[in-house]
Formats: structure tokens, sequence, C-alpha cells
């Protein structure tokens, strides 16, 4: 069949390989030559490591540590920041830390010798909280002040000048928590010296990452290390960067023993031992006319970061450049901080540090008009940012923006006018609605600067297709999508295409599987070449064709000020909630979610209804279910049943809708969005909580026993938010 | 303490001796290459590692050999080759139910257990049946709608 109709849904080329269970994961590997290994782990959040006691090893058994680094080779995981070490050296900064990786033929023996495995440690004060890092609890162990990181942003009249003239000045700290991915297939990868190169097999979402990052441990080439991308089950950014930090230790183990050695992770060890979303804390001061129309809004962003910095400056400065939402304030200011502290390092998650500011953003848009007894959704409908418009890098939107569409498409979808009027606050039923926005692809000239996409296709004689990139498919659809871009182009049946896991070795590097990008930067680079192949495809046997990423002219970025055109195309989204809490329990029931999304030209309608539902459905858990604590360093939810996530009973069917808003450089028009539809959800559904409740929240996660406390003691909707000192 | 456990595994008899403890997860998956049986959590909660004991929907990662002896099994393998099944996988890859499909075979599992009870489920009935399988990806709508699929185009299948 040839896809005429990009948008029209085609059956997914993996779908029936995983509904019959063929298809093979990382753990579906026998590969029984592997030694089996597990990673030792430090059990303090800061300290030094006295001794390490060994068990007598049998034979065939080893641990490695970073001692056995080679000369030449460094002690590092080279991230997007080189600070990461790849096995704790002297001290250790977080729980979890790898020390050594132990390794072994016999899976029960090596359980048996790794508990016995003591270390011995002189504990130091650990810093948990974003409070305690700033505080420097214990003594700053980074920078001096625990500030791995900061930026600031300003647009118009500066902002203090407006806080003097202003009518009220106001306050108010919103905050998110952790949040685990909860992929459903652990991490699992297996590494192995084969011929000259050592060979990687790894559930992961960018196997180019992992060969820069684990190379310098023995100072090697990337070029010597071979990674083959397996079938992912599930990422979410949890598997962005942190397969390095299994396959660090696997290089080195297989480079010691002359062997292959292989892990794959418990669910425990997953949770526990993980990246996971950077918890947050937004302190917003915004100037106030007479009415509650807003003046100016300045913000300090504060991220926690954990022990190591690795990818997470990129994330705030996503971070910051959302923090103004879907809005455009005639004065704006932010500032954004990576707090330093001691526990396991935050790392990507779907929106990759927007949702926390899109959410802060939201929820205290609609404090300000409750306090004013406005409707949030009247106070908001003031500030939509439009097409030319200012960003708070003082670039402009460059697409046109149909959050009025969206917004109709929701209102009539959910009735949210007559609801919002009659259920008052307090009466135990709520509509909350939220506007959010994602920036496509890496920020300002990151896709032309670092990134510099290639992408290859290949006609063989027969008619086949080859498609060359790195892209991997962790769910989200891509291994079908972009054979359906270039059958689509070429005219020729989707079956003629082939697009196989990435492996380092064959395919050029297209770019990480992130933000977003696959679809609209090198779906995009896949329609260009499939555009040059058509005529040759007809009369040429066997050629190829390589395309490369250009910047479109005239969208200038200065990383080094972060000033400028943070992104040349938004995915934007609207979202409503209605919701009904028992007022003896506290218990939410969640009546309707109506959604309406801009991702441009659908590019498979089933595909990006899927990733809506799950987006959505991701946001949902973060604000109610999903608690993650650390005390003292150490997660406290270390299991599915302890960390909940969304069962098919939690929330009622979704009602999705798009508007068509075709993007100038992506594939058939197609912009990104996969993250967008995380984005929003969260802030309608507190928004439709507390105005069940009528009480104020401003952090997540809010499970039932929260919202109980907060039925009880909670502040009022329409009580005044503190006045600014 | 090992013991010879014979049991029926999609339709074949089987016979392996081992300790009655181990678990049930680990000889479908290791000794008999059931890798569509998918370990997601260990402990009962995920619903990925979901087969068939005696017709009804178990768990085996909780499961030790010994409860097998004598039993009949089906796992994803099995149930995908017979007609039902396959009805199930194809309204599953023609609904857009599968994403990262870790917890596909299991929801696969499920939704055949739902409909030989019940041809003609509910929404509601739907969700409840699905309700110990995890799915992180979906959000499950797709997944319902596709098993009300699989229960239309099967309806004489099911009613078998
Ligand atoms: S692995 Fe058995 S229920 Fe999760
Ligand atoms: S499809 Fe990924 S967990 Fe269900």
């Amino acid at each position: 069949m040839t896809t005429d109709d990009i948008s029209k849904s085609v059956r997914r080329i993996d779908a029936v390989s995983k509904s019959n269970g063929s298809i093979k994961y990382m753990c579906d590997y026998e590969l029984p030559d592997y030694l089996w290994a597990r990673l030792v782990r430090s059990s303090i959040p800061r300290g030094t490591i006295r001794e390490i006691h060994l068990p007598d090893l049998p034979e065939g058994y080893r641990f490695v540590s970073a001692r056995d680094i080679p000369a030449g080779g460094q002690n590092q995981l080279s991230m997007i920041a080189n600070d990461w070490r790849c096995f704790a050296d002297g001290d250790v900064r977080y729980v979890g830390e790898t020390i050594g990786i132990l390794c072994g033929p016999d899976k029960t023996v090596l359980e048996d010798l790794y508990e016995k495995i003591k270390i011995d440690y002189e504990e130091a004060e650990c810093a948990v909280t974003i409070d305690e890092g700033l505080a420097c609890k214990g003594g700053a162990f980074v920078n001096g002040d625990n500030i791995h990181c900061r930026l600031k942003l300003e647009k118009g009249e500066n902002v203090d000048d407006v806080f003097a003239r202003a009518d009220k000045v106001v306050e108010e700290t919103v905050e998110t928590g952790y949040q685990e991915h909860v992929y459903l297939e652990t991490n699992a990868a297996a590494c192995k010296k084969i011929g000259s190169k050592y060979q990687f097999l790894a559930s992961c979402q960018c196997p180019f990452y992992i060969r820069k990052s684990v190379a310098p441990i023995l100072g090697i080439k990337p070029e010597d290390i071979v990674v083959q991308q397996t079938t992912t089950g599930g990422a979410f950014g949890g598997k962005e960067h942190f397969p390095d930090v299994l396959c660090g230790p696997l290089l080195l183990a297989a480079y010691v023993t002359g062997r292959g050695v292989k892990i794959v992770f418990d669910r425990e060890e997953d949770i526990e031992f993980s990246v996971k979303r950077h918890p947050s804390k937004v302190v917003f001061k915004t100037a106030l006319d007479r009415n509650g129309d807003i003046l100016a809004m300045d913000s300090k962003v504060y991220y926690n970061v954990g022990a190591y910095l690795a990818s997470s400056f990129v994330v705030l400065q996503r971070g910051c450049f959302h923090v103004a939402g879907c809005y455009e304030f005639p004065s704006f200011r932010t500032e954004g901080f990576g707090v330093a502290t001691n526990t396991f390092p935050s790392c990507a998650f779907r929106g990759f540090g927007a949702p926390q500011t899109l959410f802060a953003v939201e929820t205290h848009m609609c404090h300000i008009a409750e306090m004013y007894g406005r409707d949030p959704l009247e106070l908001k409908s003031k500030y939509f940012i439009k097409q030319g418009g200012v960003t708070s890098t003082n670039g402009r939107v460059v697409e046109r923006v149909m959050i009025p569409e969206m917004l109709e498409q929701v209102l009539v979808a959910s009735d949210y006018c007559r609801k919002a009027r009659e259920y008052k606050p307090g009466s135990g039923r709520g509509i909350g609605i939220s506007f959010y926005n994602h920036g496509g692809a890496f920020t300002g000239n990151g896709e032309s600067a670092i990134i510099k996409a290639r992408f290859r296709l290949k006609k063989y004689k027969d008619g086949h297709v080859e498609l060359f990139c790195g892209q991997t498919e962790m769910g989200q659809g891509f291994h079908t999508i972009l054979p359906k871009i270039a059958a689509h182009v070429l005219e020729i049946p989707r079956e003629m295409v082939i697009f196989d896991d990435p492996n380092t070795d064959r395919v050029p590097d297209s770019g990480p599987t992130a933000a977003s990008r696959s679809t609209m930067i090198v779906g995009y680079l896949c329609e260009k070449a499939a555009k040059l192949a058509k005529e040759r495809y007809k009369t040429e046997d066997e050629f190829e064709i390589e395309t490369q990423y250009e910047h479109p002219e005239g969208y200038p970025w200065d990383q080094s000020s972060f000033q400028g055109y943070a992104y040349i195309g938004y995915g934007w989204g609207v979202c409503a909630v209605e919701v009904e809490v028992d007022p003896c329990t506290g218990e939410v029931t969640t009546l309707g979610v109506w959604s309406s999304h801009d991702c441009g030209r659908l590019i498979d309608e089933l595909i990006v209804h899927g990733q809506t539902n799950g987006g959505i459905m991701q946001g949902l858990g973060w604000a109610s279910t999903e608690v993650l604590d650390n005390v003292k360093g150490h997660f406290k939810q270390t299991s599915i049943s302890d960390y909940i996530i969304p069962t098919s009973m939690d929330y009622p069917k979704q009602e999705c809708f798009y508007v068509d808003n075709p993007y100038q450089w992506g594939p058939s028009g197609a912009k990104g969005m996969g993250e967008l539809v995380f984005n929003g959800s969260a802030a309608a559904y507190i928004d439709a909580l507390s105005r069940a409740i009528g009480k104020r929240i401003s952090s997540i996660p809010c499970p039932t026993e929260r919202v109980m406390d907060l039925m009880l003691h909670g502040e009022g909707l329409d009580s005044a938010l503190n006045a600014a000192h | 303490m090992e013991k010879t456990i014979s049991f029926k595994l999609n339709g074949r008899d089987v016979s392996i001796t081992r300790n009655p403890l181990s678990r049930l997860l680990d000889v479908l998956r290791d000794d008999f290459g059931m890798h569509g049986v998918k370990e997601g959590c260990s402990e009962g909660e995920c619903g990925a590692c979901s087969i068939l004991l005696n017709g009804r929907m178990v768990t085996p990662c909780l499961i030790p050999l010994g409860a097998a002896d004598g039993q009949e099994i089906m796992t994803v393998e099995g149930i995908s080759a017979t007609p039902e099944g396959d009805c199930v996988v194809q309204a599953f890859a023609d609904g857009g139910a599968v994403q990262c499909g870790f917890c596909i075979p299991g929801m696969v599992v499920a939704a055949y257990s739902l409909l030989k009870k019940n041809p003609d489920p509910t929404d509601e009935d739907i969700r409840l049946g699905i309700s110990g399988n995890l799915c992180r990806c979906t959000g499950y709508d797709l997944i319902v709608e596709s098993i009300k699929l699989a229960a239309r185009r099967g309806r004489d299948l099911w009613k078998k």
C-alpha cells in the first residue's frame, strides 16, 4: 500500500511481533558464554570509602573498579558534562554510586558473593533537598556553593522598576517532586570484544551517546566501539544518558576479563538506582495592577540536579525557556539554578525540564486569578502569545499559534464554561484547564552547531530502499513513521522500505532520539533524501543519498547569552480535566479528560493518538499518585507496589482533538509531539482538584492523603497570596 | 531436592527436573524459551508475565514450578497460535494498542482470558479485565478499543 494521505494510520511494523511475544528485548538474548554482572554501589549518600572487603572470589569471578582503568583511560562518563565518574574513587557522593562491577559465570553464585561484599565508609553529612543543597548542608561539594549551573533571562522593561510602581507584588512558591520513568522493560546491556572492537547490545535511546560516553574509559576512540540497539521496552528519557552508567563498567569488565559481560536490572534495582525527573521549586514574584492583571513576572527556578551535572544544564535551560508558558508578559525575568545534592543525578524525562516550569506558571496564574475572584481561563486568555510574539529569550514565535481554535474544541467538548460557573469552589466537583507548549528539537543552534544530523538512504537493485540513521524505536512509533515518510514521497509501498534498529557501525549519526526531534528533524532529512531519490529511483539500479541538517536562515541564536530563537517550531496544547472528590475520604475520581494539540500535520493519526493518551496519563500520575520520597539519600519507594502508576481503572477514556497547522520544516508538515503531550495534564488536574476542594494546591504530587489534609487544613482559593518583600 | 515436574505447555506434554521451588517464570523463559513471558516487576504487580494456568490468568513470577505439576499452561506463544489468540493479536495491531510492547504479551493473555469468559464485554469489563496489567506507554485507551475490536471481529470465535 502506498501512503497517499500521510495522516492516515498504517499498521505499526512491530505490532504483531510485540503482541505474540516473538520480538526480542535485551533480556531475551541468551548469550550463554557471557558473564553475568552486578554493579556494586555506595550505600551512603556522602563520605569516604575506607575499605572494600571482598569475599574470596572463586575462579572466574572478578571485581572490577576504578583501579582497573588502564593507563590513558579516564574515570568518567562523557555525557553533556563530563563530571559523572564511571566509578566512585576515594569518596562517594550519592546512594547508588557505582563503586565496582562484580562479574562471573553463575548468576546465583554471583548474587551470593555480592551479598558478602562489605564496604566501610566514613560517612559525612549529606544534602538531599533543594534547600539543603542551597544551604550547603555538610559543606559545599560543587563549585563552592553547590550551584552546578545557572542562567538568567530578561525581557521588556526591568522588572524591578515595574515592581516599584505596581499596585501589588505577590510571591508564591510552586514545587514538583521526583518522577520515576517505570519503562516496563528494565535497563539491560551487554558488552564483548569481537575482533578489534567492543560490541554492545543495549536497551537504549541513543546508541551514539553510549559510544562517545564510555570510550574515554579505555582511552579508545568512539569508533572502536559498536553499539547495537535492542528492541527497547519504553524509555521516556530514562534511557537517554543512563545506559552509559551501566555500559561504562561493562566496557571495563569486558576489557579486564576478556569475556562478554551482561547486566539485566531487576525492578527494585531499576527504581532505586536510576535517574529521575528533577524535583523543582519555582519562586515567583509577580507585579499586578488593581484588577489583578499581570504587569511583570519574575521567577527563580531551582532544579535538584543531584551529585553530578551530566545533562542537567540543558534541562534547566529548557525549564527557564518554558517558564513563561504560552504567555507574553510585558516584563519578564527568570533565573535558573541547578542545585547539587547528594542524590542520584537527575536526568532526562519526557519534557526535559519544561513540565516543571509549565506546571508552575499555570498554577501560579490560577492562584492570581482566584485571589481576585476571576476565572483562571479569563486571566490566562489575556496573555496568549501569538505569531510574531516575543519569547522569553527575545526571539519570536515563527508559526501561527492556534490556541484560540484549540481552546474552542476543548471548551465545546468539556462544557468548561458551564461547569466552571456551576461547580462552586469546595463543592466536591471541579473542572480545570491548562495551556502549554514544547519547543521542538535541540535549543537554539544546537541542531546545527552540536548535533549536525546526517541521514542516508540507499536504493537496492530489487527496488527496496533502506534508511540509515541512529533513531531508535522505544515505543513511540518512529520505526513505522520513517519508512512511511519515505514511501509517501517515493510513492512505493511501505513494505519496500527497510529500517532496522540502529547499529553505530552501519548508520550515520543523526543525533539522539530525544527532544521530540526525530520526526521533525530526522524525518525531514528523510523526506529530503526521498525527494532527491525520486527521479533516480525509476532509472537507477543502486545508489545512495546523504542529507545533512541545515538550519533555516534568519533565526539567530546566541548560546552564550541564551538570546534569540530558542525554537523555531513549538507544539501547543490545551487540556481540561474534571474531577469529583469524596468529601469523607479525599479520594479523587477523574470524570473527564479533554485535550487539543497542535503538532503540525499528524504524521499518523493512531500513533499520535496513542502518544497523546500515554503522555497525558503520565502527567496525571505525576500530579497525583506518583509519590517518590528521598530520605537521607535513599529513595523510599522501590517497587511498583509502592510507586503507584496509573492502571486501566484510574482515568476515563480521553477525548483528543488536533488542529492542522503544517510546519514549514517538518516532513509533510509534522512537528515533534512526544513530550508536548506530557506537559499540561498535571496543571489541569490540579486546577480541577483545587477548585473541587476549594483549597490552593501549590505542589505535586497530591495523593489522596494530601487531598484529605488540604481539605482540613489548606488555604482557601480566594485567600491572598503573600505580599513580596 | 530436584524433582521431575510434568505439565502441558501450549498443548504439548513437557517435563523437567528441577528444584520445584524455582520460579515458574524462570523455567518458562530459560528452559522452555518462552520469551514472550516478560518479567516487569517480579512481584505479581505488573502483569507482564501473565500466563494461563488451567485457563486462569496467573503471574508466574510468584509461582513455584511445583505448582505446575500435572497442570495445563498456556503462554502468549501458545495463545497467539490459536484462532482466538490471533484475532486478539491482529486487533491489537490494527487498533494501535502497541507501543513499546513490553506489557503487550501480558495484555494479549488478559484480553484472551477475558473474551473467553465474556465475549461481549463493556468498556468497564475490559478495564477491569486488564486492571492487573500495567502499561506505561499507551494510557490504555487504545488497548481497550482494540479488545473491543477483537470482540466484534471474533464474534463467532469467542462464542464457540
Ligand atoms: S513480572 Fe510477574 S507480575 Fe510483574
Ligand atoms: S506498550 Fe509499553 S508498557 Fe505497554
